[in-house]
């Protein structure tokens, strides 16, 4: 809440500020951006900070979809829902077409979560957009620590932390030549709290699976996996029913669920101030692989 | 916010802090830490993290089994913000790294900048947006002359508030003495250098020592510990309230049939405060008009101020686009194309030369300039003005003077580190290769 009398801001309206400065900044000067929209808590907030960037005009970029084929209901239906309710125009990477014409094939662990990288660079070659907004925040993991607001990426889409722009003041530098591009976090200095305190303040709707729901689960690894059609129980591993809710929401295959009574925005909040440990840490099989499996991933041009 | 919602944050880190449920909202502060490896920098942040409960279990784990593998004899909280394999695997920080940790009364954005290598470029960017500044000094070894190169480059950035830790107090016997000596050396340093704000804190970060809580074994020190003064320091008023300053960024003019004739000029307020009614001119064209209103997506606000983002409409139909300006007729920067301004040069491949034409970015305008002159290098150590200099490279600082394409509508920049700041940009490769800090403009 901003105080006029004493002219100071919250820490919540100084991120929403900063992150709509970025997205200005962007389509300002960018010739065609787009906007990754995954159906996760991230992309939805950075959605609603684009709604508010352009009032009254509309979005004025399409969102994408890098759909691996491996998609919770709920967060497919959100994601129809939201982009009809906005007259968004959605571009899908679809990772089912790339495996059936050939261009990916499955990984010997079944996991899509790298294959979907070409998928995503296909995508952005063929509509030749050169600004992709991304919902990554520098809190995720430590690779994502050092990225920075605007990132480049060469004709490769691929990422070079050790020769990256220094970003100074908000002056950020956004040229490039044909076929290169730029990667952009508007949510870079946001944290998990804040991302849900502000979808509190907001009182933005979010797929029901971020909330707790009784699931048919297994355990591996100490995390809780749903038993669907994109994930089938190992030999020796029991089904049991457990009182559950996503804090990410990524692959099927390989985005665990954590226990949790958790059913509104406000018990979410307390749950996430008095969690000890990171959201990625607790759900995601994909970043278990090694201590750098982040940062080899977005070095091939995942986000 | 909801006042549920600020209670359950509070919760958060009321254990930590002591402190009881209130009202206000959390603010931000951003700070800069600087320091070498051996100084205790990481084990600081490590302690705060750790200490305001914002390190998770999963990190911590990792960093203890990467320490043990690799044979530390303690847990090397370095490994906490070295992220990058290349670090891992060369013991050295690359780049800078951002860090995030709350208490009840503030965010803090830590940019964590690393000691040695590219030493002066990291420490330039992380000072840039900070509020704060955290220098760090062993009190075995007192002032270094790192520690006077991070005070200068704080100074050179106008980094409001500067704090010096004297750490491992506990390897001096928690001498008033020693850290007596090393605050007052600092006081006299600092005050050549024009800061503003100075705060000396003894500390044990390995221990623990006035970093959240007052310590016991240092009871002759009465003033705040760090967490203390780094929640409590003020900067509200660091803020430049006085001159109004909105960069344009971008014409929002909806293609709608159900909303017409709209045109709104959005932009975050860089300095002052905007008002309906309050007359206001069009830089660079000079044209006056009067705001008719200042909106957000929420609706109509009775004033802007920074750091908001808003979009200021017009009484009057005048042509403005991105890279214009709004000010006050009685109070307007420099329309100006020649410029006078330290740059830091950030580029190892190539040497900026007199002669040498650039992109720049300066607000949400771009430009070209050619680098008229170079009146000096600076050594940053002594500050010694080495005249004789005909190039800047990579990590060195000097005065140059530049002519460009277009006036920049430029104020000085220890008047307004937003529109008295600008990037210089390779042309060929497009990569950032220097700050500019704007001294004159005319």
């Amino acid at each position: 809440m901003t105080t006029p009398a004493a002219y100071q801001v919250s820490h919540l309206d100084a991120l929403e500020a900063e992150s709509i400065f970025v997205m200005r900044e962007v389509v300002a000067e960018m010739e065609r951006p787009v906007m990754l929209f995954s159906g996760g808590k991230d992309s939805i907030v950075m959605l609603r900070l684009a709604q508010k960037a352009f009032a009254p005009a509309n979005v004025p970029f399409p969102v994408m979809h890098v759909d691996t084929g491996h998609n919770f209901p709920e967060v497919l239906e959100y994601r129809d829902q939201r982009v009809a309710e906005l007259g968004l125009q959605l571009v899908v990477a679809s990772v089912p077409e790339a495996l059936a014409s050939g261009m990916v094939r499955e990984s010997g662990d079944g996991m899509r979560n790298r294959i979907q990288t070409p998928v995503l660079l296909d995508a952005v070659e063929k509509h030749r957009f050169d600004a992709l907004f991304g919902g990554a925040r520098r809190d995720e993991e430590k690779a994502r620590a050092k990225e920075r607001v605007f990132s480049f990426r060469d004709e490769f889409g691929q990422w070079d932390p050790k020769n990256q722009r220094p970003e100074l003041w908000s002056l950020y530098n956004g040229r490039h030549h044909p076929g290169e591009s730029i990667r952009v976090f508007p949510l870079s200095n946001w944290t998990e709290l804040d991302v849900w305190h502000y979808i509190a303040r907001e009182r933005i709707p979010l797929p029901s699976i971020y909330y707790a729901h009784e699931r048919e689960v297994i355990e591996r690894d100490g995390m809780f996996y749903a038993v669907n059609e994109f994930f089938r129980p190992r030999a020796g591993e029991e089904r049991f029913k457990a009182q559950v809710r996503y804090r990410t929401v990524g692959d099927a295959s390989c985005t665990a669920a954590v226990r949790s009574d958790a059913d509104t925005v406000e018990k979410v909040i307390e749950e996430v101030a008095a969690t000890r440990i990171t959201e990625r840490g607790a759900t995601r099989g994909d970043d278990r692989v090694s201590e750098a499996a982040m940062e080899d991933r977005k070095r091939e041009g995942y986000f | 916010m909801s006042t549920e919602i600020v209670a359950s944050a509070n919760a958060e880190a009321r254990a930590v802090t002591g402190a009881g449920p209130e009202a206000r909202p959390m603010d931000l502060l951003r700070f800069a830490t600087a320091g070498s490896v051996d100084d205790g920098k990481s084990t600081l942040i490590g302690r705060l993290l750790y200490d305001t409960k914002s390190l998770f279990t999963d990190q911590l784990a990792a960093v203890e089994a990467v320490s043990a593998a690799r044979g530390d004899e303690y847990t090397n909280l370095a490994l906490l913000t070295d992220g990058l394999r290349a670090e891992r695997e060369q013991g050295i920080t690359i780049d800078v790294a951002y860090r995030y940790f709350a208490t009840p009364r503030r965010k803090f954005i830590i940019a964590d900048t690393p000691g040695h290598i590219q030493y002066t470029r990291n420490m330039v960017t992380g000072a840039s947006t900070a509020d704060l500044a955290l220098i760090l000094v062993d009190a075995r070894k007192g002032l270094v002359e790192q520690s006077r190169r991070h005070a200068f480059l704080c100074s050179l950035l106008r980094v409001p508030h500067l704090v010096l830790c004297v750490n491992k107090m506990d390897l001096v016997d928690w001498s008033q003495e020693v850290y007596e000596r090393i605050a007052d050396e600092f006081t006299a340093f600092a005050a050549k250098l024009d800061v503003p704000d100075l705060t000396v804190v003894p500390v044990s970060a390995l221990r623990g020592d006035n970093i959240v809580t007052r310590s016991d074994n240092m009871p002759w020190y009465e003033g705040p510990s760090l967490l203390h003064h780094l929640e409590r320091v003020h900067i509200a008023s660091d803020r430049n309230l006085v001159d109004v300053r909105f960069p344009v960024q971008y014409v929002i003019r909806p293609q709608s049939t159900t909303v017409t004739d709209y045109r709104g000029y959005a932009g975050q307020v860089a300095s002052g405060v905007l008002k309906p009614g309050d007359e206001v001119m069009v830089l660079p064209s000079g044209f006056t008009s009067r705001i008719a209103a200042v909106e957000t997506a929420d609706g109509p606000v009775p004033e802007a101020f920074p750091p908001m983002s808003v979009t200021v409409r017009l009484a009057d139909e005048i042509d403005i686009s991105r890279g214009d300006l709004i000010c006050r007729p009685n109070n307007a920067p420099a329309v100006a194309q020649d410029i006078e301004a330290m740059v830091c040069w950030m580029d190892e491949t190539a040497p900026l030369r007199v002669g040498g034409r650039y992109a720049i970015k300066h607000t949400t305008r771009s430009a070209r300039a050619i680098v008229r002159g170079l009146h000096y290098r600076l050594d940053i150590n002594s500050l010694h003005r080495d005249e004789s200099a005909d190039e800047l490279r990579l990590n060195e600082i000097g005065r140059v003077r530049l002519r460009t394409t277009v006036p920049l509508l430029a104020d000085e920049y220890r008047r307004n580190r937003t529109t008295g700041g600008f990037v210089i940009i390779d042309e060929a490769t497009n990569r950032t290769v220097g700050a500019a800090m704007i001294v004159e403009a005319s």
